[in-house]
């Protein structure tokens, strides 16, 4: 049990510092876009409450796991949508607009 | 080889998805693509945990994910480019309350450990204060709530109160963790409280830092999650979002020159006005500015959320198109807690066809701030302000701005005389070359257009 602690924190340790690398490169134009996307990753949950929503044990844990994926859902289907619409938009001059 | 080890090698694939398309959300040539591999790796890391052990049924996760996917697309699709704050606070508050809900119903697995209770309690109390500090800042946002900060007597009292009850409720659900411990109620509702608690002190102007930092803990309450679920994928991705929205929390700050917790506890409350301002506003006529407009030969839009306001993005973008085939230069200055989330600005001029070419940042203009003829500000007033600069009393002294009173002439788009969100006077209206245009913006502007036709 030890070893896996130390083992997933090292995950994140390495994790947190690779996104601020990442993201301190984006320029403030792309700003709500990439609030946007990094808000559909977020929606990542949703893999962990499958689990939760497919355990038979327990109907209170079932319900509880079915409104996760609901809202988990919500966050990356929306997400990702809503950024690909804002991304649409963003436009050089040589691609020339409509 | 099983299905557990296929899995986890599916999360490594869909890790370094979501972290190309990160870098790639760097440029707006590739930026499009990069939100596409992010996705590609969400669906592999969806289907490999669909694919994870103990899962029986499969109709209620079916249920939900149809459920999810409706409103999810729906919402995506008719928002309109001007409520995207909205949107956006509303989809963090979405993402806290799956983490706070994985965590809840974990404890229904049994057989918890300590380290588990409490990563589980972290989940409940980051997702929870997310849920509803986000339906706070969504109310504000859309103005079904009263988008001023909301201050009362004893109100660090009454929070510190329920952050103490917080610790200590948390300290006994994990003495005796179980699902049905009233110290899981009382820690959730609490964590609830938290989040409406947090946001109602904090006005319309500052929620670009408010909605970063939703942002942010979202990628942390899903990363909580992780931990209590023991999964790697949530681990990463919540720590990259958590990542990314501490740095656009701390841009936006930096933007204002005030530290993250002066914007979270003071409430912008007591304005000490600087120095009274003398001077006579200058008013011109829709006329008098096309005369102007059409001998300018750099032009420099500055807008504001008061530009989201009038909806006059396009208008705006109009005018910058019969300039330039007038032979003169246009940019577009955007100051980075210009409107209501970081990058609101840009996103409203990238829907009305601006190429991102012409978007600039307010460093890169104020070096050549000079040779500006014309500086148009559209609905923006503190982020122009030159007491930020000059006046040592002014409540925003020291944030750094946007210099149009260094350009030839300024233009102030405006409805009145009234000051700004922050309640301080502004010098730039009395500007020896300021011009006030004075009405909406968007007929001002038509106006002129009209003028040129």
């Amino acid at each position: 049990m030890e070893m896996e602690i130390v083992f997933l924190v090292f995950i994140l340790v390495l994790s947190v510092f690779l996104g601020f690398e990442l993201i301190s490169k984006v320029p403030a134009t792309l700003h709500t876009p990439l609030m946007s996307g990094a808000n559909a990753i977020s929606g990542i949950t949703l893999a962990g409450a499958f689990l939760a929503a497919g355990m038979v044990d327990s109907e209170m844990g079932k319900y509880l796991g079915t409104a996760a994926v609901a809202f988990a859902t919500i966050n990356v289907v929306g997400g990702y949508m809503v950024t690909d619409r804002m991304l649409g938009m963003f436009k050089s001059k040589k691609a020339g607009g409509k | 080889m099983n299905i557990e080890l296929l899995a986890n090698l599916s999360y490594i694939v869909s890790a370094a998805l979501f972290i190309f398309g990160l870098k790639m959300l760097g440029s707006p040539a590739t930026a499009r693509r990069g939100n596409m591999f992010s996705s590609l790796g969400m669906l592999i890391a969806v289907v490999a945990g669909l694919t994870a052990e103990g899962i029986v049924s499969y109709e209620y996760i079916a249920g939900g994910m149809v459920i999810g996917t409706i409103i999810g697309a729906l919402a995506a699709r008719l928002v309109g480019m001007t409520s995207m704050p909205e949107m956006v606070a509303l989809f963090n508050g979405s993402g806290g309350a799956a983490s706070l809900l994985v965590g809840w119903a974990t404890l229904y697995g049994g057989g918890i450990e300590t380290f588990t209770a409490v990563t589980i309690l972290l989940a409940i109390l980051i997702g929870g204060l997310t849920f509803t500090g986000s339906i706070i800042a969504y109310a504000k946002l859309s103005e079904v709530m009263n988008s001023a900060a909301i201050v009362f007597k004893g109100q660090r009292f009454v929070n510190s109160l329920v952050l103490a009850g917080i610790v200590y409720a948390a300290y006994m659900f994990c003495l005796d963790p179980q699902a049905d411990s009233q110290w899981l109620y009382v820690t959730l509702g609490l964590a609830l409280l938290l989040g409406i608690m947090a946001v109602i002190p904090i006005g319309g102007a500052d929620m670009p830092v408010v909605i970063s930092l939703l942002n942010s803990y979202s990628g942390i309450a899903a990363c909580a999650a992780g931990f209590a679920i023991n999964n790697n994928i949530l681990i990463v991705a919540g720590s990259l979002v958590g990542a990314s929205g501490i740095i656009l929390t701390n841009i936006m700050c930096k933007a204002m020159n005030r530290s993250l917790a002066n914007v979270l506890f003071s409430g912008f409350g007591a304005v000490k006005q600087g120095k009274a301002i003398e001077g006579e506003v200058k008013p011109v006529s829709v006329e008098d500015a096309y005369y102007l407009f059409e001998a300018a030969s750099n032009v420099c839009f500055v807008p504001g959320y008061g530009m989201a306001v009038a909806q006059a993005q396009h208008v705006v973008k109009e005018l910058g198109e019969i300039l330039e085939a007038n032979g003169c230069e246009v940019s577009y200055a955007i100051h980075p807690v210009a409107g209501r989330m970081p990058g609101h600005m840009n996103v409203l001029l990238a829907e009305a066809d601006v190429p991102y070419e012409q978007l600039v940042e307010m460093d890169d203009i104020n070096p050549r701030i000079e040779n500006v003829d014309i500086a148009v500000v559209i609905g923006a007033n503190d982020v122009v302000n030159p007491s930020a600069r000059e006046d040592e009393d002014s409540p925003i002294y020291g944030m750094p701005i946007i210099n149009v009173d260094q350009a030839r002439t300024v233009f102030v788009l405006k409805r009145s005389m009234a000051s700004g969100f922050s309640g301080v006077d502004n010098p730039l209206f009395f500007g020896e070359n300021t011009r006030m245009l004075f009405g909406d913006a968007k007929e001002s502007i038509s106006g002129v257009i009209s003028e040129f036709g």
